[in-house]
């Protein structure tokens, strides 16, 4: 919801005696139960069980501050929330590239933030190993947030509510980079989307339709042998055949092994909440879900590369095209795109 | 220092940590000092030292009953901060001791293991944070052989993957056995000698070689780094 909507309605509603400021507060209020690892059955083990940063609601609420706080960045413009939108599953909605600080555009589209404990690398190339230092590459980017972990750290030993916030999740205010990992983790961990109507249909709580379900049979068939069920990625790397960009020429995988097989390789994203995660493609440049369909189905660049799971997709007629845009659309889970516990109140009340 | 303190006030206490390791960092025969003398490569290169600092891991005694372990440790030693010469944290079981093993850099664990406090911390700016993994050490400075800007050269070795894999397993062997005791503090001072970091066997030209900052580029300089300590003495 737009903020100033939302503090208008809450002017509103608590003049009428609906609802006062402080039962609003509540609403954000995060208990126990909120942050309680509860996922489907038919999920995978994930491969991050925050053993070693035992779940607890101060620490996540910390998260959850940080995650929203232009702090982490040099000029303290830019937040983690600036390019990670909640209404869009956490992707940068309707941009093509991300920009960060300074208004300087970066070289790839912003992916969403889902159910990153069962992901075992991340970004766009899988250059990061753990979700826990994941953030220490855009805050130490020079055009995302150019800011140094060290300064970060710094300035939230210069923040009285900050230093409250470490005292009451750690027992002690001594405020270092491990905490400030520890806790984002725990804030984006547990943004878990698993209940989508996809996942109401395998839990037979609901049904699909005619086009839906022939959309799931023909997804199984071409896509799901790299966007694989239940998380919709098997979080591993393709060259996809996207003709290469020269203005960007950018070579993914390639970059991190030095691997020649690994040259225009990219990390097979998840397609959970696709019809919000646009534009699409690690560079932004396919705008609709049937942009990529077409694009699959008879615009692929074969290169040297390029992945034969993808190659032998082989062409698709606009029916077909037709059936597997529906049945994506299935991914969408409001549940996860309108929970509450990552709204951060501070970040709506203080604009 | 604090257990120097009590070695004087408690000469028969058992110590918890009865193991020191100093690291007196030179250029060849040459002290180390940041940013003033003047040395010489085997290229008859000049060159300058701004900063040097590198991690060990793992550090292993072998005794005569087999060896000890101390478990997943890493000290980041930085001539720029001389607390950080000696370890003073080490310790092991009394014993008579023949030779001490240890990683140069981080173990391929803990360079996935995610945020870690201490040695580890990444505010030590020793991380790479666009294709993690630990740089296991830096050196730079200045040479007018370099074609970089400002004559710099930086070496920021590391990588935990083969093929890239810059971390080396250290072995130094005492002249004689030695006794290490839980009564008394032992100081094992090494010396780290630069040099060989740009020799043997591949010979670093400033001229061609002034910047090395990726895994895939560490070999020409880990492979080089292997026999850069040695013993000087043990009290």
């Amino acid at each position: 919801m737009n903020k100033r909507i939302l503090i208008v309605f809450l002017i509103i509603t608590s003049s009428l005696g609906m609802l006062s400021l402080d039962q609003f507060e509540d609403i954000f209020k995060i208990t126990k139960k909120d942050v309680k690892l509860i996922y489907p059955t038919y999920f995978p083990k994930p491969s991050y069980s925050f053993s070693s940063n035992k779940l607890s609601p101060d620490k996540f609420v910390l998260g959850r501050k940080l995650f929203y706080d232009e702090i982490l960045s040099k000029d303290n413009t830019v937040s983690c929330a600036t390019c990670h939108e909640r209404i869009a599953a956490f992707a940068h909605i309707d941009h093509k590239l991300s920009h960060g600080i300074y208004a300087k555009i970066g070289t790839r589209n912003v992916p969403p933030i889902q159910n990153l404990i069962w992901r075992t690398s991340f970004m766009w190339d899988g250059g990061v190993n753990h979700i826990e230092i994941q953030p220490l590459s855009p805050i130490e980017n020079p055009i995302e947030m150019d800011e140094k972990m060290s300064n970060v750290l710094l300035k939230l030993k210069n923040d009285p509510i900050y230093v409250s916030l470490f005292k009451k999740a750690y027992k002690d205010s001594e405020i270092t980079s491990e905490r400030v990992f520890k806790s984002l983790t725990q804030f984006m961990g547990l943004m878990i989307s698993s209940n989508s109507r996809y996942d109401k249909f395998i839990q037979q709580k609901d049904t699909l339709s005619k086009m839906e379900m022939n959309g799931l049979t023909l997804y199984r068939a071409k896509c799901a042998s790299c966007h694989t069920e239940p998380l919709f990625t098997n979080n591993g790397f393709a060259n996809n055949g996207l003709k290469v960009d020269p203005s960007l020429n950018d070579e993914g995988r390639y970059n991190i092994t030095k691997n020649e097989k690994d040259k225009y390789a990219f990390t097979i994203p998840s397609l959970r909440n696709i019809e919000m995660t646009y534009p699409y493609m690690h560079d932004g440049r396919f705008k609709k879900i049937m942009d990529v369909l077409n694009f699959y189905s008879e615009g692929q660049n074969h290169n040297a590369t390029v992945d034969q799971r993808v190659t032998s997709i082989g062409k698709l007629s606009v029916q077909e095209k037709k059936e597997l845009n529906t049945f994506l659309l299935t991914l969408t889970d409001k549940t996860f795109l309108y929970d509450r516990r990552f709204i951060d109140p501070d970040y709506v009340f203080s604009r | 220092m604090g257990s120097l303190l009590i070695l004087i006030g408690f000469p028969f206490m058992v110590f918890s940590q009865n193991v020191n390791l100093r690291f007196q960092n030179k250029v060849g025969d040459l002290p180390l000092i940041i940013d003033s003398v003047n040395y010489k490569n085997e290229l008859n290169q000049d060159f300058t030292i701004s900063k040097f600092k590198f991690y060990i891991s793992n550090v292993s005694f072998k005794n005569t009953n087999g060896t000890t372990t101390v478990p997943s440790t890493s000290f980041l030693i930085d001539q720029e901060d001389s607390l950080s010469l000696s370890t003073n944290s080490i310790s092991i079981p009394s014993g008579i001791y023949s030779s001490i093993e240890f990683i140069l850099g981080v173990d391929s664990l803990h360079n996935v293991s995610g945020a870690q406090p201490g040695a580890l911390d990444v505010v030590n700016a020793m991380f790479w944070t666009w294709n993690s993994g630990y740089i296991f050490m830096k050196l730079e400075g200045n040479s007018s052989f370099s074609n970089s800007p400002g004559h710099f050269f930086e070496y920021h070795i590391g990588g935990f993957k083969e093929p890239y894999n810059a971390i080396r397993k250290i072995k130094l062997t005492f002249d004689q056995p030695v006794e290490i005791s839980k009564h008394k503090l032992t100081d094992i001072l090494i010396n780290v000698n630069v040099l060989e970091i740009l020799q043997h066997p591949n010979s670093i030209d400033f001229s061609k070689n002034s910047s090395i900052v990726e895994p895939f580029q560490s070999n020409i300089v880990s492979d080089n780094y292997e026999d850069i300590f040695s013993i000087i003495n043990i009290k």
